[in-house]
């Protein structure tokens, strides 16, 4: 298979690679550009595990091909905090422990970001709608949820 | 394997009829690529349609109705407010495709397409009385929304044919739509039951109607008896009885682990009578 030639821009930064045509975003992400942190739990758009940001918008990475990054922009979890400084996001994780294994974080990180940049008091009932899609099989959903909503209580409050 | 995605739509009907059945559209690819990835297909070629101003833009008509691209995303769609604000019922059926991530990309073109007689969005776009414009080799042509779908995963699209765009009707006064499914879950599930509503009400009575019903037999429905016990009257119960009867007798449906025949049959009565009164209540703001 002929290689594409790909110019995108990752986490702010512009970048290049080449993929076949039936590699998905995921796997150039995972195995060509060593960005880890989206995870391959279904590979079906199931459990969101491999969301990431395409050009603003969250989209699950395996249902996406790589070839469709030409010229767009893409958010990882490793954009998603500034240097050593966490995303508030990420630090209500920490402190509330909403998470156990971790497979499902980068992808609830990124999903929950794209909520709040789009509705920043959302109700506990939009959160739990909106995070339907990214599925956690060790913490449960609650501290999840809480976290999402103190850090968005935070966020409104520090604005 | 092959992927091209160009920016004329003469270049993409061209480079996808002459792939002949090895061809496959690419718009949002959340049905495309779980096909792909479960080895169901192996296209030759994937033609993606999103560099192409024609099937990825919304715009309003002078007349007051939205030429919607096949290819535009449900995240897109729902950020349109005149659109959002003409055809809540059809933004609630496209919003209910998946998680928030398959609405980053899933599109209505898409979703009718596919040919899934569960298809969320399909119910609604009959309801509105949507046409879709498609184009292949042999030039233009319109259907109607509930003539595309013809069993389950089939279209009545000819070979090399594209969805350009749908054309969604001007929102007269009195009028609402609204979509409503049944599901045994909260979320992410896809319909046992899918309902689309959108009426008229003058002076309180009720001068146009249109019924969608979905996942109850191979394709999704236009209901017409459903629609002629609503018209003429005032929305009481006995016409909303009977349109209810209407929808259940149309039924033809699967009995699988979501639902039995007896269910499905029931519910589709049930959700009419829902969703005719959400239709009905935002008729009175337009």
């Amino acid at each position: 298979m002929a290689k594409l030639h790909i110019s995108t821009t990752i986490n702010g930064e512009p970048e290049e690679f080449l993929c076949t045509p039936d590699e998905t975003m995921l796997d150039v992400l995972r195995n060509q550009l060593d960005l880890t942190g989206a995870k391959e739990g279904c590979g079906s758009g199931d459990c969101g595990a491999c969301s990431i940001t395409l050009d603003g918008t969250l989209v699950c990475s395996c249902l996406m091909l790589a070839a469709e990054a030409e010229g767009k922009a893409i958010t990882t979890i490793e954009g998603m905090a500034e240097g050593e400084t966490l995303h508030p996001l990420q630090q209500k994780f920490l402190e509330e422990a909403a998470l156990q294994c971790g497979i499902c974080t980068p992808g609830m990180l990124i999903a929950a970001k794209a909520l709040l940049d789009e509705n920043p008091d959302p109700t506990e009932t939009e959160v739990r709608f909106w995070l339907a899609g990214n599925l956690c099989r060790c913490t449960g959903y609650d501290k999840i949820i809480r976290a999402v909503l103190d850090t968005a209580a935070d966020m409104r409050g520090a604005s | 394997m092959q992927y091209l995605a160009p920016t004329s739509l003469d270049d993409a009907i061209g480079a996808y009829a002459g792939a002949g059945g090895a061809g496959r559209i690419l718009a949002g690819g959340t049905d495309l690529l779980v096909q792909m990835q479960a080895g169901m297909v192996a296209p030759g070629l994937i033609v993606d349609i999103k560099n192409i101003a024609e099937v990825t833009g919304i715009e309003e008509t002078a007349e007051g109705g939205f030429i919607v691209g096949a290819a535009v995303s449900g995240a897109a769609l729902e950020k349109h407010a005149g659109f959002a604000a003409a055809w809540p019922g059809v933004l609630e059926g496209l919003n209910l495709i998946g998680s928030t991530q398959i609405q980053g990309r899933a599109s209505l073109g898409g979703n009718l397409c596919n040919g899934s007689p569960a298809a969320d969005s399909v119910p609604a776009m009959v309801a509105a009385g949507a046409i879709l414009t498609v184009q292949g080799p042999d030039g233009r042509r319109e259907i109607a929304v509930e003539d595309v779908p013809t069993g389950p995963g089939k279209t009545s699209l000819k070979p090399g044919e594209i969805a350009v765009s749908f054309a969604f009707p001007p929102r007269a006064v009195g009028q609402g739509d609204a979509y409503l499914r049944m599901i045994p879950r909260t979320e992410m599930d896809i319909a046992v039951v899918g309902v689309g509503v959108n009426l008229t009400l003058e002076g309180g009575v009720c001068t146009s109607a249109r019924v969608g019903l979905g996942a109850v037999a191979p394709t999704v429905l236009l209901v017409e008896d459903a629609a002629k016990a609503l018209i003429g009257t005032k929305l009481e119960d006995s016409a909303l009885e009977a349109a209810a009867a209407a929808c259940s007798a149309a039924c033809n449906p699967i009995d699988d682990k979501r639902g039995t025949i007896a269910y499905r049959t029931r519910v589709a009565g049930v959700l009419l009578k829902r969703t005719a009164a959400i239709a009905a209540e935002r008729s009175l703001r337009t």
